[in-house]
């Protein structure tokens, strides 16, 4: 189905199909949801750390296609990196679905499969809906390290 | 007249070229409009009634003492006349608000505050768009009313076993329900379900969003004591819906919002209320758009609700066999009267999915739970797509969603 090539790409439905970064997490470090009611996506977080580091992400979707490869692929992209890594990274994400540019850096290598969603005004918040997940985790856990 | 207005052969061709919009393209192919249950196209007919009263007879209404404001204050009242033939009432009882949402919440508002009494119950059914549930429950917190929730059955019909435990205490003072169910398709039995509360001192207020569009309403037959509808849905245009009450009912209540055009009289300290329906209409009315929907009103009337509700029977008993045909797509709603809204889901693929990918081969559905999230919930699910029809919906198009949806499993490898 050549018309829609450019937002249900193999990877992207390899993903929805067959997840790597699913199931729980026990012990973890912070969790968090986001959920989206107007679609009922539904995402949950879990994030364990290594030396300041994210050691692990499992996250739980409940979703469309592009929800839950988005998720993984976030996944992929986050693991090993720091909170204000992290951060940059998820501007540059979400920089990337609203205007479809692609940055120019490494760690995009998988994300960029989710370039495409750009033109699907309607469907963004479905691929920004774990990175708001995975920063309110990251929150929380500040709060914990402060509180 | 136009209900004197002699039913021709119902030719879909003839009324899809009434319509500018459906020769546009989408994406480079021809659109296939399968979400007029959230908001119809409108009818040539329509646009150009609108446009005629803004080029020739527009002023402000009921204020003006000059000619274009007399001209322009009788079309506007001209259309509240077609609305009042329509349902079979008087003028009296048709009160002009922006659509069927505003017209709940101007019940619960006034109706609600000053007749029900802290204790008295509100019932609503489960399948009920949210429109006839948030006012409510507002009302609920507001003034100390309980909202009962009555059950549906698997079909997706009132649980009539239920309703009698509903009602069971006589403390319930007002029966809320849809007509026709967004979701579900369903048409409930409403003149029963009228005698039912009346049975049992309660008043009736009817959803008619879906089911103005698709069959005759005769509101004195029903012996409804409130109805609502959106001009939009019946081929009309956005901001203008209507609000029946009995007139009776009307008399007794207060006024909804205050300003111009429902009063009787102002002095600095206080002021009295201009007779329904005016009394509810403050501020300047959408004229333009009570114009529109007479307009709308005329040209299905021309049609004639035997031949629309015949054509759109036909499309509902085609979507149902040619969606079973396919496997993994379950529909929803199986009431024996049931109407031209078919939800369904796709097994393994999300709707959201579903209608990205039939939106980009030109096809339009619905994806969400479609304003009824608690009864989407009931229902075990998050999310549904919706086909609905409307008169200028072919059999073809049909079949495209059923070619559509085999592409969509094509790309999700099912
Ligand atoms: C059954 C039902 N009730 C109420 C509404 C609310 O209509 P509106 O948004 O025009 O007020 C709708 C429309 O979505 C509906 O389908």
């Amino acid at each position: 189905m050549s018309e829609t090539d450019d937002l249900y790409q193999a990877l992207i439905m390899e993903r929805a199909r067959s997840p790597h970064h699913t199931g729980g997490l026990d012990p973890f470090d912070a969790e968090a949801e986001g959920d989206n009611p107007m679609c009922g996506d539904r995402v949950r977080i879990r994030i364990s750390y290594d030396h300041g580091l994210i050691g692990d992400l499992r996250h739980e979707t409940r979703g469309c296609a592009i929800c839950v490869s988005s998720a993984d692929l976030m996944g992929d992209a986050v693991i090993g990196k720091s909170g204000p890594e992290i951060d940059e990274l998820a501007e540059a994400f979400d920089a990337m679905v609203i205007d479809g540019r692609v940055p120019d850096r490494s760690d995009f290598a998988n994300l960029r499969a989710l370039a495409g969603i750009h033109a699907y005004r309607s469907r963004h918040r479905c691929a920004i809906l774990p990175w708001q997940a995975l920063r309110a985790a990251l929150g929380r856990t500040m709060e914990y390290q402060n509180g | 007249m136009s209900a004197a207005v002699k039913p021709v052969v119902f030719d879909v061709e003839r009324i899809r070229s009434d319509f500018p919009i459906l020769s546009e393209l989408v994406h480079g192919k021809k659109l296939v409009f399968l979400d007029s249950a959230a908001s119809a196209q409108k009818p040539r007919a329509v646009i150009d009634a609108m446009v005629r009263t803004m080029e020739t007879r527009y002023a402000n209404v009921h204020r003006g003492l000059h000619w274009m404001s007399e001209r322009c204050s009788d079309d506007y009242e001209n259309a509240r006349d077609k609305v009042a033939a329509f349902l079979n009432v008087a003028r009296e009882e048709i009160v002009f608000v922006r659509n069927a949402t505003e017209g709940i919440n101007l019940v619960a508002q006034t109706f609600g505050r000053a007749s029900l009494k802290p204790g008295d119950a509100v019932v609503v059914s489960e399948m009920e768009h949210h429109a006839n549930l948030v006012p409510w429950q507002m009302l609920r917190d507001q003034h100390g009313v309980e909202l009962r929730i009555v059950k549906i059955t698997g079909a997706g019909e009132i649980d009539w076993d239920d309703l009698e435990r509903q009602f069971a205490d006589g403390r319930v003072r007002l029966l809320a329900v849809t007509h026709m169910s967004n979701v579900l398709g369903t048409y409930t039995p409403v003149e029963r379900l009228a005698k039912f509360a009346h049975d049992h001192g309660a008043r009736i207020l009817l959803d008619g969003a879906q089911a103005v569009v698709h069959r005759a309403v005769d509101l004195r037959a029903i012996d409804a004591d409130f109805y609502v509808f959106s001009g939009h849905k019946l081929y009309g245009p956005t901001g203008i819906g209507v609000l029946y009450g009995k007139r009776a009912l009307l008399d007794a209540m207060p006024p909804f919002l205050g300003g111009g055009d429902m009063i009787r009289s102002v002095t600095y300290e206080s002021s009295t209320w201009a007779e329904p329906p005016y009394r509810f209409e403050a501020g300047t009315p959408a004229i333009v758009e009570a114009v529109g929907l007479g307009a709308a009103i005329d040209y299905v009337q021309a049609i004639g609700f035997e031949s629309i509700a015949a054509h759109e029977r036909s499309l509902t008993d085609h979507a149902m066999a040619v969606l079973a045909a396919i496997e993994g797509v379950e529909t929803l709603g199986h009431a024996q009267d049931r109407g031209g809204v078919v939800a369904f889901t796709l097994d393994g693929v999300h709707a959201h999915d579903v209608a990205t990918l039939l939106d980009k081969q030109g096809i339009a559905v619905r994806a969400g739970h479609h304003c009824a999230e608690p009864l989407t919930h009931r229902l075990g699910l998050d999310s549904t797509a919706r086909a609905s029809f409307g008169i200028y919906t072919t059999h073809a198009e049909i079949d495209s969603l059923a070619a559509g949806l085999r592409r969509v499993q094509q790309v999700f490898g099912r």
